[in-house]
């Protein structure tokens, strides 16, 4: 078992759904704070509203499970307040780009040091499948009955112009690269963001004929590609399948960065 | 000194270390007193992106035993009352101060007005109890945002400075202590659950980094802070507790002056209104007048209105159309006649000598 003692055993079992990818971004995190020899009494989880966001009630620290979409501004505070702290915030493509959206462009521009892991379903969870602001075009939810007719927002890309100091996209089928990534961020001062498609065969599965686990597992993995060959079959002008999304680091860098530990 | 700057030196002087805000007229002077004065003081300041991510980065703060507050006024106000109910939820010791201005919506940004008595005690979602505070000098400005704090900290309670533009902007003669009493929060006892509360209902409080890992959450929890959504008991107990922490000790944090308690006419305000009043009372010596001025409006402590044992009547000028009139009529056996104002000036003092005859 990865990390256990940052487990709280005594909170399972947990409300995950069979075959959901969130369990998956969790030990990456854990792993990769066990890599970053980080103390309990010196780390905060944070996260907002929705499935995601239960997850710092299942691990053993100071934990902040707070209103929806506003995750990143309580985590500012923590930080600024305690900039020896480790903030990791967890939070979904609901809480972040929806109702989160003006508080994840404005971290992102503060770069303020921390880590924020996005568990992107491209769904609402836990309110039973309504389409979000990630949900591909043509996507079936039960606010989408005839097929998304809204573009999605590319948060990975949204975090890059905004300032963010490291950003990457993986997957929760890429668990080594994604608790590289995890690390890599926690390492990086400023604001890290990692997107994760994560799989939700529950309620974006069952609208998308991926009800099947390893179906929707090889839907994220298929359509994932490294960023590398999706630049290189773009210069050469090659055609690139609907439906891709790139995957791997987007930037690291030395933006000036605010609340890092002296 | 301006009121505003009071209650920023207030919050200074009571170990206010981290403020999070967004401009808004007519509270804007707090955010820039403290934006000058805390980096010096080795706080931190941080002008928010807006009032839903102020008041959610005072409670992050709060979180780490640091001494939070934020500034706002009513459309500000109205941002912040998801996250309000939170603290209250969460038990988060911080405080918001609201330098209230005509309403509704944008209104009148640079008027006085007190028309968010009512928000201010019951403008988040479901049931839960918060400490108000109503300044009437700038003096008050400053020994009320000290007060404020103490008592959050005491009760573990979002507490409210509810001032006005006439208050944040008066300037008048302070007297500012060499020192302030701080009253910490109790910690968290050895072997106690972080949502365990003794007879008085406040639990210990153990911020970030005590080595409690504490699961902080706005859903229903039990004593160990962990969710439990469903058991009608859980919520039961929890809500009530909260509740009651703050109305069962309203004799404890009430503080109001009493005038003339022999008075069968009485005046009853809090903030500026008592100003009018206290002219009335100077120009017009009469020990059948009496005046009884809250300091503390939230919890509501009902036997101060027994300290005018021979009031035949209660008189309340308020800048609104009448407020915290409904919550004295509901302890009063008198009649309790409403002097509403709104538009954003006080009340003259020939207004209420007129109510004073209609009621002669």
């Amino acid at each position: 078992m990865i990390a256990p003692d940052w487990l709280r055993e005594d909170r399972l079992p947990h409300i995950y759904c069979t075959g959901c990818g969130n369990g998956s971004v969790i030990n990456c995190t854990l792993a990769a704070v066990e890599e970053m020899g980080w103390k309990r009494d010196e780390t905060a989880f944070i996260s907002g509203i929705g499935c995601s966001s239960r997850a710092p009630g299942y691990i053993l620290t100071d934990s902040l499970h707070t209103t929806h979409g506003r995750a990143l501004a309580f985590a500012t505070g923590v930080k600024m307040a305690r900039p020896d702290f480790n903030v990791v915030v967890f939070t979904g493509d609901g809480d972040l780009a929806a109702i989160g959206g003006n508080h994840f462009i404005h971290a992102c521009r503060r770069n303020v040091d921390m880590t924020v892991i996005c568990m992107n379903n491209q769904i609402y969870g836990m309110t039973g499948g309504q389409g979000s602001p990630t949900t591909p075009t043509g996507a079936f939810s039960t606010t989408t009955p005839y097929g998304a007719s809204e573009p999605a927002f590319d948060l990975a890309e949204l975090a890059v112009a905004a300032g963010a100091n490291y950003v990457a996209r993986w997957t929760s089928y890429h668990v080594k690269e994604l608790t590289k990534a995890i690390t890599t961020g926690m390492q990086t001062p400023g604001l890290a963001f990692i997107e994760v498609r994560t799989q939700c065969p529950t309620n974006f599965g069952r609208h998308n004929k991926l009800r099947s686990i390893p179906d929707m597992i090889e839907y994220l993995r298929g359509n994932a590609m490294l960023r590398v060959k999706y630049d290189r079959l773009v210069e050469e002008g090659a055609d690139i399948p609907e439906g891709t999304f790139t995957i791997g680091e987007l930037v690291r860098r030395r933006r000036p960065a605010m609340g890092v530990k002296q | 000194m301006q009121g505003n700057a009071a209650c920023a030196e207030g919050a200074i002087a009571a170990g206010c270390r981290f403020f999070g805000g967004y401009p808004i007229t007519p509270s804007t002077e707090i955010a820039e007193t403290m934006a000058r004065r805390l980096p010096k003081a080795g706080g931190v300041f941080i002008s928010m992106e807006d009032e839903l991510a102020s008041i959610a980065a005072v409670i992050g703060a709060a979180w780490t035993g640091t001494r939070a507050m934020t500034a706002t006024s009513g459309p500000g106000f109205s941002l912040m009352m998801e996250n309000i109910g939170y603290a209250a939820m969460t038990e988060t010791p911080c405080v918001i101060v609201n330098i209230q201005r005509g309403g509704p919506s944008t209104g009148q940004p640079t008027r006085a007005a007190q028309g968010d008595m009512l928000q201010c005690r019951f403008g988040s979602h479901g049931d839960y109890s918060i400490i108000a505070l109503t300044p009437n000098s700038v003096q008050e400005m400053f020994d009320l945002t000290v007060k404020a704090f103490n008592l959050a900290d005491r009760f573990r309670v979002p507490t409210f400075l509810i001032s006005d533009e006439t208050v944040g902007h008066m300037r008048e003669r302070v007297t500012i202590p060499d020192s302030v009493d701080i009253v910490p929060p109790a910690p968290l006892a050895e072997g106690s659950l972080p949502y365990e509360a003794g007879e008085d209902g406040i639990p210990g409080f153990a911020p970030f980094g005590s080595g409690r890992s504490v699961h902080v959450t706005g859903l229903t929890h039990d004593e160990r802070g962990y969710p439990d959504t469903t058991d009608p008991e859980a919520h039961d107990r929890l809500v009530r507790r909260l509740v009651a922490k703050v109305e069962s000790a309203r004799h404890d944090i009430a503080d109001y002056e009493v005038i003339n308690p022999d008075a069968e006419r009485v005046f009853v305000t809090y903030g500026p209104p008592s100003r009018t009043v206290a002219q009335v009372m100077r120009d017009h010596p009469d020990e059948s007048i009496g005046h009884l001025r809250f300091r503390v409006v939230w919890p509501f402590d009902e036997s101060a209105l027994g300290k005018f044992p021979d009031a035949k009547v209660f008189l309340m000028p308020e800048l609104n159309m009448g407020q915290m009139v409904r919550e004295v009529q509901r302890h009063a056996d008198q009649p309790v006649v409403p002097i509403a104002k709104i538009g954003g000036e006080l009340h003259t003092p020939a207004e209420l000598l007129q109510a004073l005859e209609a009621h002669g």
